[in-house]
Protein backbone atom coordinates (compact mmCIF):
# COMPACT_ATOMS: atom_id res chain seq x y z
CA UNK A 1 0.00 0.00 0.00
CA UNK A 2 1.17 3.86 -0.88
CA UNK A 3 0.42 5.26 2.26
CA UNK A 4 1.71 9.10 0.54
CA UNK A 5 -1.67 8.70 -1.86
CA UNK A 6 -4.10 6.94 0.19
CA UNK A 7 -7.19 7.50 0.85
CA UNK A 8 -10.14 7.53 3.46
CA UNK A 9 -12.08 6.33 0.52
CA UNK A 10 -9.60 3.84 -1.39
CA UNK A 11 -8.72 2.13 2.38
CA UNK A 12 -12.24 1.70 3.27
CA UNK A 13 -12.80 -0.35 -0.53
CA UNK A 14 -9.25 -2.05 0.26
CA UNK A 15 -10.37 -2.66 4.31
CA UNK A 16 -13.75 -4.35 3.19
CA UNK A 17 -12.34 -6.48 0.42
CA UNK A 18 -10.07 -8.02 2.98
CA UNK A 19 -6.78 -6.43 0.27
CA UNK A 20 -5.36 -6.18 3.94
CA UNK A 21 -6.58 -5.53 8.02
CA UNK A 22 -7.61 -2.50 9.87
CA UNK A 23 -3.91 -3.92 11.87
CA UNK A 24 -1.73 -4.19 8.82
CA UNK A 25 -2.88 -0.16 7.90
CA UNK A 26 -2.37 1.09 11.37
CA UNK A 27 0.86 -0.87 11.91
CA UNK A 28 2.27 0.73 8.27
CA UNK A 29 1.17 4.44 9.41
CA UNK A 30 2.93 3.77 12.84
CA UNK A 31 5.64 2.38 10.57
CA UNK A 32 5.98 5.83 8.66
CA UNK A 33 5.59 7.85 11.89
CA UNK A 34 8.43 6.42 13.34
CA UNK A 35 10.60 7.12 10.34
CA UNK A 36 9.43 10.64 9.39
CA UNK A 37 8.05 11.99 12.57
CA UNK A 38 11.30 12.70 14.26
CA UNK A 39 12.06 14.66 11.37
CA UNK A 40 8.65 16.58 11.20
CA UNK A 41 7.41 16.47 14.78
CA UNK A 42 3.69 16.61 13.78
CA UNK A 43 2.34 14.40 16.59
CA UNK A 44 3.22 15.38 20.50
CA UNK A 45 2.02 11.88 21.50
CA UNK A 46 1.52 8.66 19.31
CA UNK A 47 -0.50 5.93 21.32
CA UNK A 48 0.71 2.73 19.62
CA UNK A 49 -0.58 0.15 21.69
CA UNK A 50 -3.87 2.16 21.71
CA UNK A 51 -4.38 2.30 18.09
CA UNK A 52 -3.25 -1.37 17.27
CA UNK A 53 -6.46 -2.61 20.15
CA UNK A 54 -8.70 -0.23 17.85
CA UNK A 55 -7.70 -1.47 14.66
CA UNK A 56 -7.84 -5.29 16.04
CA UNK A 57 -11.46 -3.99 17.33
CA UNK A 58 -11.95 -2.91 14.36
CA UNK A 59 -11.04 -5.80 11.89
CA UNK A 60 -13.34 -7.48 14.41
CA UNK A 61 -16.39 -5.09 12.86
CA UNK A 62 -15.23 -5.28 9.53
CA UNK A 63 -15.08 -9.20 9.56
CA UNK A 64 -19.03 -9.41 11.05
CA UNK A 65 -19.99 -7.16 8.04
CA UNK A 66 -20.46 -4.21 10.20
CA UNK A 67 -17.93 -1.56 8.96
CA UNK A 68 -19.22 2.04 8.86
CA UNK A 69 -16.67 4.60 6.67
CA UNK A 70 -14.53 5.24 9.16
CA UNK A 71 -13.96 1.43 10.77
CA UNK A 72 -9.88 1.26 10.94
CA UNK A 73 -9.64 4.22 9.38
CA UNK A 74 -6.11 5.71 11.76
CA UNK A 75 -6.59 9.41 11.63
CA UNK A 76 -4.39 11.81 14.16
CA UNK A 77 -6.75 14.14 16.50
CA UNK A 78 -5.35 18.40 16.83
CA UNK A 79 -4.34 18.17 20.72
CA UNK A 80 -6.67 20.18 22.20
CA UNK A 81 -9.39 17.89 21.30
CA UNK A 82 -10.27 15.84 24.35
CA UNK A 83 -10.19 11.49 24.89
CA UNK A 84 -11.20 10.21 28.01
CA UNK A 85 -7.97 8.99 29.65
CA UNK A 86 -5.33 10.52 27.47
CA UNK A 87 -2.97 13.96 27.89
CA UNK A 88 -4.68 16.46 26.15
CA UNK A 89 -2.06 19.46 26.55
CA UNK A 90 -3.48 22.32 23.68
CA UNK A 91 0.73 21.92 22.98
CA UNK A 92 0.84 24.29 26.51
CA UNK A 93 3.05 23.81 29.46
CA UNK A 94 -0.04 24.63 31.58
CA UNK A 95 -1.88 21.34 30.81
CA UNK A 96 1.24 19.03 29.85
CA UNK A 97 0.29 16.58 31.69
CA UNK A 98 -3.23 16.78 31.99
CA UNK A 99 -5.55 13.76 31.44
CA UNK A 100 -8.47 14.34 29.59
CA UNK A 101 -11.82 13.23 32.10
CA UNK A 102 -14.25 12.74 29.10
CA UNK A 103 -14.39 12.27 25.50
CA UNK A 104 -15.43 15.18 23.18
CA UNK A 105 -18.56 14.39 21.04
CA UNK A 106 -16.37 14.18 17.89
CA UNK A 107 -14.41 11.61 19.70
CA UNK A 108 -17.54 9.80 21.11
CA UNK A 109 -18.87 9.27 17.30
CA UNK A 110 -15.55 8.37 15.98
CA UNK A 111 -15.08 5.54 18.44
CA UNK A 112 -18.74 4.86 17.57
CA UNK A 113 -17.49 3.44 14.12
CA UNK A 114 -14.83 2.33 15.41
CA UNK A 115 -11.81 4.68 13.81
CA UNK A 116 -8.14 4.27 15.35
CA UNK A 117 -6.41 7.28 16.82
CA UNK A 118 -2.80 7.19 16.14
CA UNK A 119 -1.76 9.81 18.40
CA UNK A 120 -2.38 13.80 19.27
CA UNK A 121 -1.19 16.49 16.78
CA UNK A 122 0.71 19.29 17.48
CA UNK A 123 -0.34 22.86 17.35
CA UNK A 124 -0.11 26.39 18.29
CA UNK A 125 -0.75 27.00 22.07
CA UNK A 126 -4.35 26.86 22.73
CA UNK A 127 -4.94 27.32 18.46
CA UNK A 128 -3.40 30.93 18.63
CA UNK A 129 -1.23 31.07 15.75
CA UNK A 130 -0.41 30.48 12.00
CA UNK A 131 2.35 29.00 11.76
CA UNK A 132 2.71 25.73 14.86
CA UNK A 133 5.80 27.77 16.01
CA UNK A 134 4.21 28.91 19.39
CA UNK A 135 3.75 25.17 20.48
CA UNK A 136 5.25 25.04 24.11
CA UNK A 137 7.14 21.71 22.70
CA UNK A 138 8.73 23.14 19.68
CA UNK A 139 7.34 23.48 16.17
CA UNK A 140 6.52 21.33 12.89
CA UNK A 141 8.11 21.32 10.06
CA UNK A 142 5.92 21.01 6.91
CA UNK A 143 6.59 17.99 5.01
CA UNK A 144 6.81 19.14 1.72
CA UNK A 145 9.68 21.99 2.51
CA UNK A 146 11.49 21.12 5.64
CA UNK A 147 12.96 25.16 5.78
CA UNK A 148 9.05 26.18 6.15
CA UNK A 149 6.00 25.98 8.47
CA UNK A 150 3.33 23.84 7.92
CA UNK A 151 0.73 26.97 9.18
CA UNK A 152 -1.29 26.76 12.37
CA UNK A 153 -2.89 26.18 14.58
CA UNK A 154 -3.65 22.78 13.28
CA UNK A 155 0.28 22.39 11.50
CA UNK A 156 0.69 18.90 13.20
CA UNK A 157 -2.72 17.48 12.00
CA UNK A 158 -1.84 19.02 8.93
CA UNK A 159 1.63 17.46 8.65
CA UNK A 160 0.76 14.32 10.30
CA UNK A 161 -1.69 13.60 6.75
CA UNK A 162 0.57 15.31 4.04
CA UNK A 163 3.43 13.36 5.60
CA UNK A 164 1.64 9.96 5.06
CA UNK A 165 1.68 9.53 8.71
CA UNK A 166 -2.37 9.42 9.08
CA UNK A 167 -5.27 8.69 6.51
CA UNK A 168 -6.73 11.92 7.90
CA UNK A 169 -7.08 14.37 10.67
CA UNK A 170 -9.24 16.13 12.82
CA UNK A 171 -8.11 20.20 13.30
CA UNK A 172 -10.03 22.93 14.73
CA UNK A 173 -10.75 26.21 12.91
CA UNK A 174 -11.18 29.91 15.24
CA UNK A 175 -9.89 32.18 12.14
CA UNK A 176 -8.59 29.61 9.81
CA UNK A 177 -6.47 27.64 12.04
CA UNK A 178 -7.71 24.51 9.54
CA UNK A 179 -8.25 26.07 5.83
CA UNK A 180 -4.53 27.88 6.10
CA UNK A 181 -2.22 24.82 7.03
CA UNK A 182 -4.72 22.64 4.38
CA UNK A 183 -3.67 25.22 2.18
CA UNK A 184 0.33 25.28 3.29
CA UNK A 185 0.39 21.76 2.98
CA UNK A 186 -1.63 20.29 -0.16
CA UNK A 187 -4.51 19.31 1.92
CA UNK A 188 -8.52 19.89 1.59
CA UNK A 189 -9.35 21.51 4.60
CA UNK A 190 -13.36 22.53 5.90
CA UNK A 191 -14.44 24.50 8.42
CA UNK A 192 -17.66 23.63 9.06
CA UNK A 193 -21.11 25.57 9.18
CA UNK A 194 -20.98 27.22 13.15
CA UNK A 195 -22.77 24.50 15.15
CA UNK A 196 -22.78 21.87 12.95
CA UNK A 197 -20.25 20.07 14.14
CA UNK A 198 -19.91 19.82 18.50
CA UNK A 199 -18.01 21.77 20.29
CA UNK A 200 -18.36 19.55 23.19
CA UNK A 201 -14.73 18.73 24.01
CA UNK A 202 -12.65 21.04 22.09
CA UNK A 203 -10.64 23.33 24.21
CA UNK A 204 -12.25 27.06 23.79
CA UNK A 205 -10.60 29.47 22.58
CA UNK A 206 -12.92 31.99 20.74
CA UNK A 207 -16.39 30.11 21.87
CA UNK A 208 -18.50 32.18 19.01
CA UNK A 209 -15.74 31.45 16.09
CA UNK A 210 -14.31 28.15 16.98
CA UNK A 211 -15.30 24.89 14.96
CA UNK A 212 -13.66 21.37 14.90
CA UNK A 213 -13.62 19.92 10.81
CA UNK A 214 -11.58 17.63 8.91
CA UNK A 215 -8.42 18.02 7.43
CA UNK A 216 -7.54 15.40 4.37
CA UNK A 217 -6.06 14.36 1.00
CA UNK A 218 -9.48 14.63 -1.08
CA UNK A 219 -12.73 16.38 -1.10
CA UNK A 220 -14.42 12.92 -0.80
CA UNK A 221 -12.65 12.18 2.62
CA UNK A 222 -13.62 15.54 3.99
CA UNK A 223 -17.24 14.68 3.22
CA UNK A 224 -16.49 11.59 4.90
CA UNK A 225 -15.17 13.04 8.01
CA UNK A 226 -17.70 15.75 8.11
CA UNK A 227 -20.87 13.65 8.29
CA UNK A 228 -19.05 11.47 10.48
CA UNK A 229 -18.67 13.86 13.52
CA UNK A 230 -21.77 16.66 12.49
CA UNK A 231 -25.25 16.54 14.59
CA UNK A 232 -27.13 18.01 16.70
CA UNK A 233 -25.32 17.93 20.53
CA UNK A 234 -27.66 18.94 23.90
CA UNK A 235 -24.24 19.31 25.48
CA UNK A 236 -23.15 22.07 23.24
CA UNK A 237 -25.38 25.15 23.92
CA UNK A 238 -24.66 26.62 20.32
CA UNK A 239 -25.32 22.92 18.27
CA UNK A 240 -27.88 23.37 15.44
CA UNK A 241 -30.48 21.54 14.79
CA UNK A 242 -30.40 17.94 12.58
CA UNK A 243 -31.17 19.23 9.42
CA UNK A 244 -30.52 17.23 6.31
CA UNK A 245 -28.56 20.53 4.31
CA UNK A 246 -29.47 21.26 0.71
CA UNK A 247 -28.35 19.86 -2.75
CA UNK A 248 -28.18 22.55 -4.80
CA UNK A 249 -25.30 22.37 -7.12
CA UNK A 250 -23.44 25.70 -7.25
CA UNK A 251 -23.55 27.32 -10.53
CA UNK A 252 -22.18 31.11 -9.95
CA UNK A 253 -19.03 32.19 -8.29
CA UNK A 254 -19.19 35.71 -6.84
CA UNK A 255 -15.45 37.30 -6.50
CA UNK A 256 -14.86 40.30 -4.31
CA UNK A 257 -12.15 41.79 -6.05
CA UNK A 258 -11.48 45.19 -3.94
CA UNK A 259 -10.82 42.65 -1.56
CA UNK A 260 -7.78 40.66 -3.21
CA UNK A 261 -6.20 44.05 -3.20
CA UNK A 262 -5.10 43.41 0.29
CA UNK A 263 -1.34 42.28 -0.56
CA UNK A 264 -1.67 38.64 -2.50
CA UNK A 265 1.32 37.14 -3.80
CA UNK A 266 1.26 37.84 -7.94
CA UNK A 267 1.65 34.62 -8.59
CA UNK A 268 -0.33 33.03 -6.38
CA UNK A 269 -2.92 34.93 -7.49
CA UNK A 270 -2.08 34.02 -11.03
CA UNK A 271 -3.06 30.42 -9.79
CA UNK A 272 -6.40 31.69 -7.96
CA UNK A 273 -7.21 33.34 -11.50
CA UNK A 274 -6.24 30.54 -14.15
CA UNK A 275 -8.62 27.77 -11.01
CA UNK A 276 -12.02 30.30 -11.67
CA UNK A 277 -10.88 30.21 -15.33
CA UNK A 278 -10.94 26.75 -15.75
CA UNK A 279 -14.44 26.89 -13.64
CA UNK A 280 -15.56 29.13 -15.89
CA UNK A 281 -15.13 26.79 -19.15
CA UNK A 282 -16.62 23.72 -16.93
CA UNK A 283 -19.78 25.89 -16.62
CA UNK A 284 -19.77 27.86 -13.77
CA UNK A 285 -20.61 31.89 -13.90
CA UNK A 286 -18.13 34.23 -12.56
CA UNK A 287 -18.35 37.18 -10.85
CA UNK A 288 -17.23 40.68 -9.59
CA UNK A 289 -19.26 41.40 -6.04
CA UNK A 290 -18.89 43.96 -4.02
CA UNK A 291 -18.35 43.35 -0.29
CA UNK A 292 -16.97 46.53 0.90
CA UNK A 293 -16.68 45.48 4.85
CA UNK A 294 -15.06 42.35 4.67
CA UNK A 295 -11.27 44.22 4.71
CA UNK A 296 -12.60 44.76 8.22
CA UNK A 297 -12.52 41.36 8.84
CA UNK A 298 -8.98 40.98 10.18
CA UNK A 299 -9.26 43.80 12.83
CA UNK A 300 -12.71 42.93 14.18
CA UNK A 301 -11.46 39.33 14.66
CA UNK A 302 -7.95 40.50 16.57
CA UNK A 303 -10.62 42.02 19.09
CA UNK A 304 -13.19 39.45 19.54
CA UNK A 305 -11.30 36.18 19.63
CA UNK A 306 -8.69 37.91 22.51
CA UNK A 307 -11.68 39.04 24.12
CA UNK A 308 -13.55 35.61 24.09
CA UNK A 309 -9.73 33.66 24.81
CA UNK A 310 -9.01 35.57 27.52
CA UNK A 311 -12.44 34.75 29.18
CA UNK A 312 -12.01 31.21 28.25
CA UNK A 313 -8.70 30.94 29.31
CA UNK A 314 -9.48 32.28 32.91
CA UNK A 315 -10.79 29.07 34.08
CA UNK A 316 -6.69 27.93 34.11
CA UNK A 317 -5.80 28.93 37.42
CA UNK A 318 -4.09 26.41 39.00
CA UNK A 319 -7.06 24.62 41.44
CA UNK A 320 -9.05 22.69 38.96
CA UNK A 321 -6.78 21.09 36.28
CA UNK A 322 -2.95 21.77 35.08
CA UNK A 323 0.08 23.06 36.08
CA UNK A 324 0.08 24.73 39.84
CA UNK A 325 2.79 26.81 40.98
CA UNK A 326 3.17 26.98 44.80
CA UNK A 327 2.79 30.32 45.99
CA UNK A 328 2.34 32.02 49.77
CA UNK A 329 -1.23 33.16 48.44
CA UNK A 330 -4.34 32.07 46.12
CA UNK A 331 -3.41 35.44 44.67
CA UNK A 332 0.07 34.55 43.72
CA UNK A 333 -0.94 30.60 42.71
CA UNK A 334 -3.07 32.07 39.98
CA UNK A 335 -0.57 34.63 38.76
CA UNK A 336 2.48 32.73 38.94
CA UNK A 337 0.98 29.16 37.34
CA UNK A 338 -0.83 31.51 34.65
CA UNK A 339 2.24 33.93 34.05
CA UNK A 340 4.88 30.78 33.96
CA UNK A 341 1.90 27.83 32.49
CA UNK A 342 1.12 30.35 28.87
CA UNK A 343 3.48 31.16 26.73
CA UNK A 344 4.28 34.54 24.84
CA UNK A 345 1.69 34.33 22.24
CA UNK A 346 -0.96 33.23 24.90
CA UNK A 347 0.09 36.18 27.13
CA UNK A 348 -0.23 38.87 24.80
CA UNK A 349 -3.66 38.08 23.57
CA UNK A 350 -5.30 37.28 27.45
CA UNK A 351 -3.72 40.94 27.92
CA UNK A 352 -5.11 42.23 24.75
CA UNK A 353 -8.42 40.91 25.50
CA UNK A 354 -8.47 42.11 29.10
CA UNK A 355 -7.69 45.97 27.64
CA UNK A 356 -10.61 45.49 24.91
CA UNK A 357 -13.45 44.42 27.51
CA UNK A 358 -12.20 46.62 30.45
CA UNK A 359 -14.38 49.07 31.73
CA UNK A 360 -13.88 52.62 29.64
CA UNK A 361 -12.71 50.57 26.39
CA UNK A 362 -15.31 48.27 25.53
CA UNK A 363 -17.81 50.56 23.91
CA UNK A 364 -14.81 51.43 21.78
CA UNK A 365 -13.43 48.29 20.89
CA UNK A 366 -15.69 45.31 21.86
CA UNK A 367 -18.75 46.87 21.34
CA UNK A 368 -17.96 48.53 18.35
CA UNK A 369 -16.37 44.84 16.99
CA UNK A 370 -19.44 43.10 17.44
CA UNK A 371 -20.92 45.56 15.43
CA UNK A 372 -18.60 45.34 12.41
CA UNK A 373 -19.18 41.89 12.84
CA UNK A 374 -23.10 41.90 12.56
CA UNK A 375 -22.09 44.75 9.55
CA UNK A 376 -20.08 41.53 7.78
CA UNK A 377 -22.78 38.68 8.32
CA UNK A 378 -25.45 40.81 6.74
CA UNK A 379 -22.77 41.39 4.30
CA UNK A 380 -22.19 37.77 3.64
CA UNK A 381 -26.14 36.92 3.67
CA UNK A 382 -26.68 39.90 1.20
CA UNK A 383 -23.69 38.25 -1.43
CA UNK A 384 -25.59 34.54 -1.27
CA UNK A 385 -28.75 36.12 -2.68
CA UNK A 386 -26.33 37.32 -5.69
CA UNK A 387 -24.34 34.25 -6.35
CA UNK A 388 -23.97 30.57 -4.64
CA UNK A 389 -20.83 30.62 -3.88
CA UNK A 390 -18.44 33.27 -2.80
CA UNK A 391 -14.75 32.56 -3.61
CA UNK A 392 -11.49 34.05 -2.68
CA UNK A 393 -7.27 32.84 -2.26
CA UNK A 394 -6.95 30.53 1.15
CA UNK A 395 -3.90 32.74 2.02
CA UNK A 396 -1.72 35.91 0.81
CA UNK A 397 1.16 33.95 0.21
CA UNK A 398 2.44 30.32 0.43
CA UNK A 399 4.06 28.64 2.97
CA UNK A 400 6.68 30.82 4.64
CA UNK A 401 10.37 30.61 6.50
CA UNK A 402 10.51 29.72 10.58
CA UNK A 403 11.42 32.84 11.89
CA UNK A 404 10.14 35.00 9.37
CA UNK A 405 7.09 36.16 11.36
CA UNK A 406 7.74 35.30 14.96
CA UNK A 407 9.32 39.48 15.50
CA UNK A 408 5.93 41.23 14.56
CA UNK A 409 2.85 39.39 15.80
CA UNK A 410 0.89 41.65 13.60
CA UNK A 411 2.73 40.49 10.52
CA UNK A 412 1.73 36.80 11.69
CA UNK A 413 -1.88 38.18 12.19
CA UNK A 414 -1.97 39.00 8.58
CA UNK A 415 -1.51 35.80 7.54
CA UNK A 416 -5.60 35.63 8.54
CA UNK A 417 -6.68 38.13 6.26
CA UNK A 418 -8.95 35.80 4.07
CA UNK A 419 -10.02 33.37 6.45
CA UNK A 420 -11.34 35.36 9.36
CA UNK A 421 -14.38 36.71 7.87
CA UNK A 422 -15.92 32.95 7.31
CA UNK A 423 -15.33 32.34 11.04
CA UNK A 424 -17.26 35.65 11.78
CA UNK A 425 -19.94 35.31 9.78
CA UNK A 426 -20.56 31.09 11.13
CA UNK A 427 -20.60 30.45 7.48
CA UNK A 428 -18.78 27.30 6.14
CA UNK A 429 -15.89 27.40 4.07
CA UNK A 430 -13.32 24.76 2.14
CA UNK A 431 -9.76 25.20 1.00
CA UNK A 432 -8.74 22.89 -1.93
CA UNK A 433 -5.90 22.62 -3.75
CA UNK A 434 -5.43 24.64 -6.50
CA UNK A 435 -2.19 24.65 -8.07
CA UNK A 436 1.30 25.66 -6.61
CA UNK A 437 3.92 28.47 -6.77
CA UNK A 438 7.42 28.48 -6.65
CA UNK A 439 9.91 29.21 -4.08
CA UNK A 440 13.14 28.83 -4.22
CA UNK A 441 13.46 26.07 -6.36
CA UNK A 442 10.27 24.44 -4.57
CA UNK A 443 6.73 23.72 -5.65
CA UNK A 444 4.46 25.08 -2.71
CA UNK A 445 0.79 24.35 -2.63
CA UNK A 446 -1.78 27.31 -2.90
CA UNK A 447 -4.94 26.73 -1.54
CA UNK A 448 -8.90 27.88 -3.68
CA UNK A 449 -11.19 28.63 -0.35
CA UNK A 450 -14.73 28.40 -0.99
CA UNK A 451 -17.39 29.90 1.35
CA UNK A 452 -20.86 29.00 0.98
CA UNK A 453 -23.99 30.45 3.60
CA UNK A 454 -25.09 28.68 6.49
CA UNK A 455 -25.68 24.88 5.97
CA UNK A 456 -24.11 24.92 2.55
CA UNK A 457 -21.24 22.44 2.87
CA UNK A 458 -23.11 19.97 -0.03
CA UNK A 459 -22.06 23.01 -2.32
CA UNK A 460 -18.63 23.12 -1.05
CA UNK A 461 -18.30 19.37 -1.60
CA UNK A 462 -19.85 19.94 -5.54
CA UNK A 463 -17.54 22.68 -6.48
CA UNK A 464 -14.42 21.08 -4.68
CA UNK A 465 -14.66 17.78 -6.71
CA UNK A 466 -14.91 20.12 -9.70
CA UNK A 467 -11.31 22.13 -8.50
CA UNK A 468 -9.87 18.75 -7.86
CA UNK A 469 -10.55 18.36 -11.53
CA UNK A 470 -8.58 21.36 -12.59
CA UNK A 471 -5.71 21.53 -10.85
CA UNK A 472 -2.88 24.11 -11.71
CA UNK B 1 -3.88 55.95 14.40
CA UNK B 2 -1.59 57.44 17.14
CA UNK B 3 -0.18 54.99 19.46
CA UNK B 4 -0.92 55.20 22.62
CA UNK B 5 0.46 54.38 26.12
CA UNK B 6 -0.80 51.71 27.92
CA UNK B 7 -0.55 50.37 31.40
CA UNK B 8 0.40 47.03 30.65
CA UNK B 9 0.96 46.17 33.99
CA UNK B 10 -2.28 47.21 35.47
CA UNK B 11 -3.63 44.95 33.10
CA UNK B 12 -1.76 41.88 33.50
CA UNK B 13 -3.34 42.45 37.47
CA UNK B 14 -6.53 42.42 35.92
CA UNK B 15 -5.94 39.20 34.09
CA UNK B 16 -4.04 37.70 37.03
CA UNK B 17 -1.26 37.24 35.11
CA UNK B 18 2.79 37.39 36.06
CA UNK B 19 4.83 39.28 33.66
CA UNK B 20 8.22 39.68 34.17
CA UNK B 21 9.85 43.72 33.73
CA UNK B 22 11.65 42.99 30.06
CA UNK B 23 8.23 41.09 28.87
CA UNK B 24 6.58 44.36 30.01
CA UNK B 25 8.97 46.38 28.14
CA UNK B 26 8.24 44.28 24.86
CA UNK B 27 4.72 44.28 25.43
CA UNK B 28 4.20 48.06 25.76
CA UNK B 29 5.25 48.43 22.39
CA UNK B 30 3.48 45.24 21.13
CA UNK B 31 0.32 45.68 22.72
CA UNK B 32 -0.42 49.15 21.82
CA UNK B 33 0.31 48.35 18.02
CA UNK B 34 -2.08 45.72 18.06
CA UNK B 35 -4.55 47.98 19.19
CA UNK B 36 -4.06 50.73 16.89
CA UNK B 37 -4.56 48.37 14.07
CA UNK B 38 -7.47 46.90 15.23
CA UNK B 39 -8.79 50.85 15.73
CA UNK B 40 -9.08 50.67 11.87
CA UNK B 41 -12.56 49.38 12.66
CA UNK B 42 -13.76 53.26 13.66
CA UNK B 43 -13.86 53.74 9.67
CA UNK B 44 -16.22 51.08 9.22
CA UNK B 45 -19.65 51.81 9.19
CA UNK B 46 -21.84 49.22 11.14
CA UNK B 47 -25.46 49.83 12.75
CA UNK B 48 -25.72 48.54 16.04
CA UNK B 49 -25.11 44.19 17.27
CA UNK B 50 -26.78 42.11 15.09
CA UNK B 51 -30.21 40.65 16.02
CA UNK B 52 -30.88 38.25 13.18
CA UNK B 53 -29.84 34.91 11.82
CA UNK B 54 -26.48 33.29 12.66
CA UNK B 55 -25.48 32.61 16.67
CA UNK B 56 -27.56 31.59 18.65
CA UNK B 57 -27.19 30.69 22.03
CA UNK B 58 -29.60 28.00 23.83
CA UNK B 59 -30.17 27.41 27.44
CA UNK B 60 -30.65 23.58 28.11
CA UNK B 61 -33.30 22.56 30.94
CA UNK B 62 -32.04 22.18 34.55
CA UNK B 63 -33.40 18.82 34.86
CA UNK B 64 -32.25 15.10 34.69
CA UNK B 65 -29.01 15.50 36.60
CA UNK B 66 -26.76 12.61 36.70
CA UNK B 67 -26.66 10.20 39.78
CA UNK B 68 -24.73 12.33 42.38
CA UNK B 69 -20.70 11.17 42.77
CA UNK B 70 -20.44 9.26 39.59
CA UNK B 71 -17.68 12.12 38.09
CA UNK B 72 -15.96 13.03 41.77
CA UNK B 73 -12.95 10.63 41.17
CA UNK B 74 -12.00 11.43 37.84
CA UNK B 75 -12.48 15.28 38.07
CA UNK B 76 -10.52 15.23 41.63
CA UNK B 77 -7.90 13.15 40.20
CA UNK B 78 -7.40 16.12 37.71
CA UNK B 79 -6.53 18.57 40.14
CA UNK B 80 -3.11 19.91 41.33
CA UNK B 81 -3.97 19.42 45.29
CA UNK B 82 -7.38 17.25 47.12
CA UNK B 83 -8.06 16.66 50.91
CA UNK B 84 -10.83 14.21 51.11
CA UNK B 85 -13.59 14.58 48.18
CA UNK B 86 -12.29 18.35 48.09
CA UNK B 87 -10.53 20.97 45.90
CA UNK B 88 -7.24 22.40 48.51
CA UNK B 89 -6.55 25.69 47.52
CA UNK B 90 -4.64 28.15 49.57
CA UNK B 91 -6.84 30.63 52.21
CA UNK B 92 -8.85 32.60 50.47
CA UNK B 93 -10.65 34.78 53.04
CA UNK B 94 -8.02 36.08 55.76
CA UNK B 95 -8.15 38.84 58.97
CA UNK B 96 -6.59 41.85 58.59
CA UNK B 97 -3.23 41.29 60.42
Amino acid sequence: MDLSKLTIAKARRALDLKEYSALELTDAYLKNIAARDPEIHAYLEVWEKQAREEAKAADETIAQGQAKALTGIPLAIKDNILIEGRIASSASKILENYVASYDATVIAKLKGSRAVFLGRTNMDEFAMGSSTENSAFGPTKNPIDTSRIPGGSSGGSAAAVAGAMAAAALGSDTGGSIRQPAAHTGLVGLKPTYGAVSRFGLMAMGSSLDQVGPLTKIVEDARILFEAIRGYDGNDSTSLPDSKGEAKKPRSIGVPRKFLESGVDKDLLDVFERTLESLRANGYEVKDIEMPTLPYGLAVYYIVMPAEASTNLARFDGIRYGLSIPAGSIGEVYARTRGQGFGPEVRRRILVGTFVLSAGYADAYYRKARAVRAAITDEFARAFTETDIIAVPTTPAPAFKFGEKTADPLAMYAEDIFSVPVNLAGVPAISVPCGSVAREGKDLPVGFQVIAPHGGEERLFSIGEDIEKTRH
Amino acid sequence: MSKKAIDVAALAKLARLEVSPEELEKLEEEIPSILAFVETIRKASAGTEHKGKGLRNVMRADEKPHESGIHTEKLLNAAPAREGDRIAVKQVISRKK
